[in-house]
């Protein structure tokens, strides 16, 4: 699904979290928004999400405009910055949870729900912690269960808030190769939010580089390495 | 709420002091003993001299006392003032925290402060402000009366007044549980495709579901130990408007001192049951309880 961004903007008050901004994303892509903390990052992925409403702009799935979508509608996968994974459930549930909500015709069979989560399980290499709750996983076994979630109900988008901020360097490194294999796989696309120019650089096809609630260049991981477009840029990546 | 998991693996070897945070044992020894003395002093004497008193004929007595049927409408018409004034507060209770919690609005800290006015309006006083609404004397109340419905010196007032008084246990109990959590999980529920109502039932209500329970039984234990609130709307009227706590101070009162301690004891056994209730479950879902606290 491509998605389109146009003069979006939004305001908290007396801070503008963004300016208009406006962005094409290519179906299927990987992309990254890169930026420093309060650059806006959050806000453009939440708009995107139906999870925060613009205070003027459009956004366009697949050349409809969907603005005005609910969040259920939006059908996006959403991988929150702390997983939000429902602390009460087990991982057997956190992933069944989309599925299960489902209006009654449109909901799977308990047994084809339960080959489905067995699936993502298989997907995510995690296959025998069905039974535990989130606090007994690790914080790399969190992220993937809450990436196996979002995916769980077949989402039209995949929207991750810095998926890896919380991990040490060895498993970021890890997952970052499962999240370009599992993009691959899928084919959805994917829109990750980062501070850190290695991840951004090395994992997305595209690059949004952010500041101040602007977009300040995108373009891919080569172009924007060999031609910063402004100061911000070059100075951000030599940092 | 209690804490379990909170006991760490003792390593054999020759220190004594089990972690280097602890305090010395003589300190700790005496702060438990007085701690123990107390509450021996200030709960367990008193409660233990109630039961004394109203089993002091035996218990043939202190049963044949409650068979009077003024008492018995007392204890029927706690009961169903508790059974209406508890849900109702625990709804209330939970929209307003819900509301202050998860929300940005204007006259927010207001909103607490109303929350917390039963805490500090002496029980008396929201008795009389209820009695000066809903009493013959003012417009709404004359209005009411002429429709019929007569709502002070009748079990209407006494369950306004019990919520009065019960209105805060709730939302304190289950805002600082919400704030704690965000909205995160929350939204996570949304972006699955839940809708608001289901996210309500199987997100945010079991992540509250203990602070809720505590808070209903405070509550509870409030509304049917109330006196103050309810003995100036209820008129007194035996076996009509009068509510155990009522009922024991007018035996007090009148000499009637096995009944009055029966009646006392009743109560209190009331207060434990809940109390009894609340440890049976805890004790029952510990390593959930303890699940939802690591994390
Ligand atoms: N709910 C909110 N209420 C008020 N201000 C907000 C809110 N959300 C974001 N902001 C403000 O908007 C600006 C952009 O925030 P945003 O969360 O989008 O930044 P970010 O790029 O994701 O930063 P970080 O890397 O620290 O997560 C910041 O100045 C922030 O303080
Ligand atoms: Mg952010």
């Amino acid at each position: 699904m491509h998605i389109e961004i146009e003069d979006l903007a939004k305001e908290f008050g007396l801070t503008t979290a963004l300016h208009p901004v406006s962005l094409a994303i290519p179906s299927g892509a990987l992309v990254a928004l890169l930026g420093p903390s309060g650059s806006g990052k959050t806000t453009l992925l939440r708009i995107l999400g139906g999870l925060e409403r613009p205070d003027q702009g459009r956004v366009r799935f697949d050349g409809q405009d969907a603005t005005n979508l609910s969040v259920q509608q939006r059908r996006a996968g959403f991988v929150f910055q702390h997983y939000a994974l429902f602390k009460h459930m087990t991982v057997f549930e956190n992933i069944a949870y989309g599925l299960r909500a489902r209006p009654r015709r449109e909901r799977p069979t308990a047994a084809e729900i339960d080959r489905r989560v067995n699936k993502l399980l298989a997907l995510i290499q995690l296959p025998d912690i069905a039974r535990r709750y989130p606090a007994q996983l690790s914080g790399g076994q969190r992220q993937r269960v809450a990436l196996a979630r979002a995916l769980a109900i077949e989402p039209r988008m995949l929207l991750l808030d810095e998926p890896f901020g919380a991990l040490d360097a060895r498993v970021r490194k890890e997952l970052r190769t499962g999240l370009r294999e599992i993009h691959d796989q899928t084919g959805l696309t994917t829109v990750f939010v980062t501070h850190d120019q290695d991840e951004a650089m090395e994992l997305a096809d595209l690059v949004v580089v952010m500041s101040m609630g602007r977009i300040e260049q995108i373009g891919a991981p080569e172009a924007i390495r060999a031609r910063p477009a402004t100061r911000f840029v070059r100075e951000f990546l030599a940092a | 709420m209690a804490d379990a998991a909170i006991d760490p693996p003792r390593r054999e070897g020759p220190a004594l002091r089990a972690s280097p945070t602890e305090e010395p044992s003589w300190f700790r020894r005496s702060l438990i003993a007085v701690v123990v003395g107390l509450l021996g002093i200030a709960l367990f004497a008193p409660l233990a001299t109630v039961f004394a008193e109203a089993l002091k004929n035996g218990l043939a007595a202190a049963i044949s006392s409650l068979g009077d049927r003024d008492l018995l409408a007392a204890v029927r018409l706690t009961l169903i003032t508790a059974a209406i004034a508890v849900p109702l507060t625990a709804i209330f209770g939970l929209a307003a925290a819900w509301a202050i919690a998860k929300f940005d609005f204007r006259g927010k800290a207001f909103l607490i402060t109303l929350i917390d006015l039963p805490f500090s309006v002496s029980p008396v006083v929201a008795g009389l402000c209820l009695v000066l609404l809903y009493g013959a004397n003012s417009a709404f109340g004359a209005w009411l009366i002429a429709h019929g419905v007569q709502v002070v010196f009748a079990v209407p007032a006494i369950v306004l007044a019990t919520m009065f008084v019960t209105f805060p246990f709730v939302a304190r109990e289950v805002i600082p549980v919400m704030q704690e959590q965000g909205r995160s999980e929350e939204e996570a529920a949304l972006t699955l495709g839940a809708s608001g109502w289901r996210t309500f039932l199987t997100v945010t209500l079991p992540n509250v579901r203990w602070a809720l329970l505590y808070g209903v039984l405070l509550c509870n234990a409030r509304a049917m130990g109330e006196f103050g609130a309810v003995a100036v709307v209820s008129g007194k009227i035996r076996g009509q408007t009068a509510t155990m706590p009522l009922m024991i101070e007018m035996l007090y009162n009148e000499y009637l001192s096995v009944a009055a301690f029966t009646m006392a004891a009743l109560l209190a056994l009331l207060a434990l049951v809940t109390l009894t209730l609340k440890s049976a479950l805890e004790w029952r879902y510990a390593d959930q309880l303890a699940a939802s606290r690591r994390h």
